[in-house]
């Protein structure tokens, strides 16, 4: 069975733990998780990835940074990102969809429904 | 003698052609009583036909009444299996909303769950309260809130941390006055009815108002000025979430608070003993 790697980038170690607790409902996932954009970069660097998670909002590097400088990224050109943030604002949407991201989810998110995201961008049935 | 002669011939000769006439006529007669025996054994055919005809419209008027029959009931089987796929359909209706609401509360119950982890990973005061501000802005989805903690020496209760707003701007309020007061007083949760009435911020009449409780004892409140824009109402899910939160953050505020004041304590102990031993 084939193995799927998500990034989950979020300050909140809360909202980490909560997404990650939702997509752990699916077998064969490694959740990887990181603090802020840079040190999603760094994990992006180390491994490789099938689905991207990030917040907007974080410290050192925020969120449409790290969209922006993934899609630059030959490796990651075609790699899903959700978007998962409290910016509830259609320009913010707009701006984030923009850049290279997939899907805008705003908090507070529903488990299931990410969860459904994940697997419908991931083709598990 | 001569025509006696002839006369006799001629009478031999017209007895011939009468015996010839009646030969014919026998075998003439000979003919139709075949015929007619043919024409009789026809009739009887053809009665014989007529009866079987007769007999045969029949037939098929009983296999219509046999086939109408079973059209009845292929049709009165129809309708009650369309009955039970109805009733299954309602039912499969009901299972599907049954397991959206389970789903949200599992949802509940791991946002519960990973909130109270969270919670009491640490004895840290501030960090508490950091991951309380965390959970009410991703969990509940508020964007303007406090967290009011309540003095028990002077009975009032003094915002510790906040979002979104300027605590400097937040009056101290006291035990008992006011929604937040109440609240605290009351020991039970407040919640507007309608949200949208409150588009102007007031910091005596929040939209929402949690007490702190650990057991009946009030040790402060959540209050919520305002919700995240995407945040339009609350469900009686939230409600309850948020009533569970409120109840597993005082316990972590309280212990904090109290591990804090020990290791205060124990550090001044400590201080004296050096002094003392040195």
């Amino acid at each position: 069975m084939e193995e799927y790697k998500v990034l989950i980038v979020e300050d909140s170690p809360t909202m980490r733990q909560l997404i990650a607790f939702s997509l752990k409902r699916l077998k064969n996932i490694k959740i990887v998780e990181a603090s802020d954009g840079v040190d999603g970069l760094k994990k992006l660097s180390q491994d490789s990835f099938n689905l991207i998670i990030t917040d907007i909002n974080m410290p050192v590097m925020d969120g449409l940074k790290l969209v922006s400088l993934i899609r630059k990224d030959a490796v990651y050109k075609a790699v899903p990102i959700f978007i998962i943030t409290t910016e509830g604002g259609q320009e913010d949407k707009e701006r984030a969809m923009a850049l290279g991201a997939n899907a805008y989810i705003t908090k507070p998110i529903s488990g299931p429904q990410v969860l459904e995201m994940v697997k419908s961008y991931l083709n598990i049935k | 003698m001569d025509k006696k002669e002839e006369r006799d011939r001629n009478l031999f000769e017209r007895a011939e052609e009468f015996l010839q006439v009646f030969k014919k006529g026998a075998e003439f007669t000979q003919e139709l009583l075949k015929t007619n025996e043919q024409l009789r054994y026809r009739i009887l055919q053809l009665e014989e036909e007529k009866r079987g005809a007769k007999s045969t419209p029949g037939a098929p008027d009983k296999q219509y009444e046999e086939l109408a029959k079973q059209i009845e009931a292929l049709k009165k089987e129809k309708e009650e299996i369309d009955g039970h796929i109805k009733e299954i359909e309602s039912e499969n209706k009901d299972f599907a909303q049954r397991y959206i609401e389970v789903e949200e509360e599992n949802n509940n119950l791991a946002n519960l769950y990973i909130a109270s982890y969270q919670l009491h990973s640490t004895l840290d005061f501030k960090e508490v309260l950091q991951i309380i501000l965390e959970i009410i802005i991703n969990l509940i989805g508020a964007e303007e809130f406090g967290i009011f903690l309540l003095d028990e020496k002077t009975h009032e209760l003094k915002i510790m941390a906040s979002e979104g707003i300027d605590e400097n701007q937040v009056p101290v309020i006291n035990f008992g006055s006011g929604t937040i007061g109440r609240v605290a007083k009351g020991g039970e949760p407040y919640f507007m009815e309608d949200i949208s009435d409150s588009l102007k911020l007031d910091w005596l009449n929040p939209i929402v108002a949690i007490p702190l409780k650990i057991k009946e004892h009030v040790i402060g409140v959540i209050v919520i000025y305002k919700l995240l824009q995407q945040k339009k109402n609350f469900t009686p899910l939230d409600h309850e979430l948020f009533t569970l939160l409120a109840g597993h953050a005082a316990t972590a505020i309280f212990s904090s608070k109290l591990y804090s004041e020990s290791e205060r304590k124990l550090s001044t102990i400590q201080g004296f003993i050096d002094l003392l031993t040195k």
